[in-house]
């Protein structure tokens, strides 16, 4: 089901029971997406909260605009706060929360966690986020991502030499993730964090409780040796999607297999009834230490 | 009780009976499936932050919820073929751990820790770097006056606009006094304090940020930023107003000057920990130096609402030199003294 490129992107966690729990790297463009995301959510905010002043700022001009004015005083000071928090405080905000994830990693599926050491153990402090992580990470944030927006929005690189090496120094740091095998940026790199895929699957149906039919199609141990998991696996998948030409299809392919004459009307019936047979003989098999990868196994 | 009972998650689908199921493996998920539906019911509430929601029993049956699921996990990768079964039991796991295994200290409880010695415990660890950020700033600052001592145009070249208004060479004695004056009047300060506060501590985390590459852009900012400093202070020697200025600048100098050393001090760290990491990895020694100057970087941001306070009210409103020097001094032996001593029984507030 994973391809060559998501392979790369495999990486294996040992709990401290000694489960070797897969876990599965963001992409760079799902990281980049929830960085857009999440920029994008800044900005509205900031423009909601500025027409919200400029509608209150008139208010208080109306009410006495004859010189300085203490609620004027409050409402710069708010201005300035809230540039500053969501600036410097959004990213590190959200990342502490039990989700470890802003609002933009967590539409992604992704989220920050612990990067285990070089001897394999499970993070700094046994794989515990800490604070300190996510705010090293979120303070590199700012020259990573804040003053390359602001430099390249304000045109800074228009400025001769000095505008070229600034390009240049920005230039390392947005190409920082695609020159090491974990996508870490800067930020990642100082904090010992990564960001890893949080996918929330759900319990499909057990396929093993409808009606045994067993009687109406008998498949002996030449057709189950047939196939291997792979293949039991690509037919879990026909089965729960349930799609009655790819049914079809698979039906075809499998009666060609094992010599059978497909009939009509009744493709999942059948395919039910040759997916728990084939599952049961496999598993069997794997009980006894036996594993088939796939039919060329 | 009847209000709670509305706030559950709607009830679960009944299972089929475990009996139905022709496939052993089969028999086995449907044995367990309840309790890894309450584990999923009680993480997602976890990662809700609806602590409260969570019933006791299923906050004290957590521990063993997630073991059995991960035992489940563990042996339905030996007998069961099913992927539908072992990749929702990776994520249920993977899920729960995280959980578990997420920040255990409440924001309070790390605040605590961090003001009452983690933080003193973190600058002093970055000592060697403090050294350098010391000596780079006082050569800083000599560069900056003997560069407008050889040549006075230097002083339009350091100096930024905003600074530079009456403030320039050859300004009588009278304009500079003027400027070092208080205002009197409290107005518009706590917006001008803020406005410090949110300005200094950019450049703070800028000079953190810039660490990255082996410390040497911090190093640069803070040459920079103290041949400004320098400059000034030739501009007022040559007026007889060395005294006055040292005393304005104390004020909340000796705040902001000591949060800039710091900050800088710990991109230094950082950026020499991955040039000389020793007999560690270097991903590993950067880590290490990131977590202690993330701890530093918290504690600047602190520092520098205090200076933005401070040059906006104090700097202001107190106008005699020796009151500045007081207030000044007063603040640089409070924060040595909080960084020499705090925190120096390791482990009590643990």
């Amino acid at each position: 089901m994973t391809g060559a490129h998501d392979a790369k992107r495999l990486r294996v966690l040992v709990t401290p029971e000694g489960l070797a729990l897969p876990l599965t790297l963001a992409s760079r463009g799902a990281r980049f997406s929830a960085l857009m995301l999440d920029l994008t959510l800044i900005v509205t905010l900031l423009v909601v909260c500025a027409l919200m002043m400029i509608w209150i700022f008139g208010g208080v001009l109306q009410l006495d605009n004859s010189g300085r004015n203490p609620a004027m005083e409050v409402l710069s000071i708010g201005g300035i706060m809230l540039l500053f928090l969501l600036r410097y405080a959004w990213f590190t905000w959200f990342e502490l929360g039990a989700r470890g994830a802003t609002p933009g990693k967590r539409a992604l599926g992704i989220r920050v966690a612990a990067r285990p050491d070089a001897n394999g153990q499970g993070g700094g402090q046994g794989g515990r986020l800490t604070a300190e992580a996510v705010l090293a990470r979120n303070l590199m944030r700012d020259v990573e991502v804040f003053i390359p927006v602001i430099f390249l929005v304000s045109g800074g690189y228009n400025a001769g030499v000095a505008g070229a090496a600034a390009l240049l120094w920005i230039a390392v740091f947005l190409l920082f993730p695609f020159f090491n095998r974990d996508a870490l940026r800067a930020g990642d790199l100082v904090g010992g964090t990564w960001v890893v895929e949080v996918p929330r699957v759900k319990l499909p149906e057990v396929l093993s409780v409808g009606e045994n039919r067993s009687g109406t199609y008998r498949f002996g141990p030449a057709e189950l040796a047939i196939y291997g998991e792979h293949e039991l696996q690509v037919l879990e998948g026909v089965l729960r999607q349930g799609r009655p030409q790819a049914m079809r299809a698979v039906m075809e392919t499998i009666c060609g297999k094992i010599g059978w004459e497909a009939g009509a009307g009744d493709e999942r019936e059948f395919l039910e009834t040759f997916y728990s047979a084939l599952r049961a003989h496999l598993e069997r098999d794997l009980r006894f230490g036996k594993r088939k990868k796939d039919k060329h196994a | 009780m009847e209000l709670a009972s509305l706030f559950r998650p709607a009830a679960m689908a009944p299972l089929p009976d475990v009996e139905a199921a022709s496939l052993r493996s089969d028999r086995f998920r449907l044995q367990r499936e309840l309790g890894w539906r309450r584990l999923e019911a009680i993480v997602s509430a976890l990662e809700r932050n609806r602590m409260r929601r969570i019933a006791d029993d299923d906050l004290l049956a957590l521990p063993v919820l997630y073991r059995q699921a991960a035992s489940s996990l563990a042996v339905a990768r030996e007998t069961s073929l099913d992927a539908g079964t072992l990749a929702y039991l990776e994520a249920l796991v993977r899920r729960a751990w995280f959980q578990l295994h997420g920040p255990r200290r409440t924001f309070p409880g790390w605040l605590r820790e961090f003001l009452l010695g983690g933080w003193a415990r973190a600058v002093r660890a970055i000592w060697l770097d403090l050294c350098i950020a010391l000596a780079v700033m006082v050569a800083g600052t000599l560069v900056g006056w003997l560069l407008v001592a050889r040549d006075s145009d230097w002083y339009y070249t350091l100096v930024p606009g905003n600074f530079a208004d009456t403030r320039r060479p050859g300004a009588t004695r009278a304009v500079l006094e003027q400027a070092l004056a208080g205002k009197g009047d409290g107005q518009g300060l706590s917006a001008f304090a803020t406005y410090l506060f949110s300005n200094n501590t950019g450049v703070a985390i800028m000079a953190f940020g810039l660490g990255f590459a082996f410390g040497v852009p911090s190093m640069l900012l803070l040459v920079y930023n103290m041949a400004v400093l320098g400059a000034m202070l030739w501009l007022f020697h040559g007026q007889g107003l060395t005294w006055e200025f040292a005393a304005w600048l104390s004020v909340h100098g000796t705040t902001e000057l000591f949060a800039v050393l710091l900050s800088g001090a710990a991109g230094l760290h950082v950026g020499r920990s991955m040039a000389f990491p020793g007999t560690a990895t270097t991903l590993d020694a950067a880590r290490q130096a990131g977590r202690i100057a993330a701890q530093v970087m918290a504690g600047v941001v602190l520092m520098l609402v205090v200076a933005g306070l401070l040059e906006s009210f104090a700097r202001q409103l107190v106008e005699p030199t020796p009151a500045r020097f007081a207030i000044g001094g007063t603040m640089l032996a409070l924060w040595l003294a909080y960084f020499i001593f705090s925190g120096r029984r390791a482990g009590a507030w643990r």
